[in-house]
């Protein structure tokens, strides 16, 4: 399938496979979405080769801010009409709490959509959505 | 310390993080005013299959490792210090098939705080990336003995 016929497929059937399998650090962190009539919930289960601080043991930091960014593209990839990966600008993340070896879940908002920036807004959590581990917002670039 | 001790230190920190292994992240080099590690080119971390050139998310985790042990070479104890935020402006796409390099230093040191920035190249060339992360001192206390030793090799 090209990409266009994989984003197609996605948003017609709400079947993530293909397209995750298409981007090689989604499966690499072990990315997997699941999709809830128009909101998608990203999930990043626990991963051995994911992790940081051996101490605690911690998701590496890095891991999280990846994990965000990836769910960001492909958030934006579902919600607008584009298909190709648009092109991350920059990224703001704050670490709030510590990354725990356990499933972590990531949504996105679209703060503001112009005509060439989007401006997106991420959120992750653990045990719960009102304890975020961290906060992100990400611009990327639509179009070349 | 010596630069040498410095390398080492910052070597066994990267290496016992399962993260910066599984990239194969290695130290290129390390002073007291600065650290740079490497990130070799991997089909793993592709972003963009039609471009092969890798994510973001990778270039983020060099970054903040790279930023998150810098304080190893300036600090006189081991300290582990957590990530308060990292801002990144990515310049740049990284080309394929070429390694990607992040060299950051230490541009304010407070009690509860360093301040660190980063800049992730290749050869030389163009900056790909750019960043600034703010980390937490805990305090060379908050670290298991034995933790602390496997880090510094039981000297010091």
């Amino acid at each position: 399938m090209t990409s266009e016929e994989i984003l197609k497929h996605t948003r017609d059937t709400g079947d993530f496979m293909p397209l995750l399998e298409s981007i090689p650090y989604a499966v690499f962190i072990g990315l997997h979405c699941d999709r809830f009539g128009d909101d998608i919930i990203f999930r990043l289960p626990p991963k051995p080769e994911n992790l940081g601080n051996p101490v605690l043991p911690a998701i590496h930091g890095g891991v999280i801010g990846g994990f965000m960014e990836v769910s960001a593209a492909i958030y934006l990839m579902m919600s607008q009409d584009i298909f190709r990966v648009p092109k991350i600008i920059d990224f703001s993340l704050d670490y709030l709490r510590a990354g725990l070896d356990q499933e972590t879940f990531a949504e996105c908002h679209l703060t503001r959509q112009g005509k060439r920036v989007a401006n997106v807004m991420i959120t992750a959590w653990q045990k719960s959505r009102q304890q975020p581990i961290a906060t992100a917002r990400a611009h990327f670039l639509m179009e070349d | 310390m010596n630069d040498r001790l410095r390398a080492d230190r910052v070597r066994r920190f990267v290496n016992s993080l399962n993260q910066a292994r599984t990239l194969g992240l290695s130290v290129t080099s390390a002073t007291e005013q600065q650290l740079t590690l490497c990130l070799p080119y991997s089909e793993k971390i592709i972003g963009n299959p039609e471009t092969r050139v890798i994510h973001g998310g990778a270039i983020t985790t060099l970054m903040d490792t790279t930023c998150g042990s810098v304080m190893i070479c300036v600090l006189p104890d081991f300290e582990l210090c957590p990530t308060l935020d990292l801002r990144m402006d990515y310049m740049h796409p990284a080309e394929p098939d070429r390694p990607v390099y992040a060299r950051a230093e230490v541009y304010r040191l407070t009690r509860h705080i360093v301040f660190t920035r980063c800049q992730a190249y290749q050869d030389e060339g163009d900056p790909v990336a750019q960043c600034v992360g703010t980390f937490m001192r805990i305090g060379p206390g908050a670290l298991p003995r034995a933790y602390r030793d496997l880090i510094t090799g039981g000297e010091a």
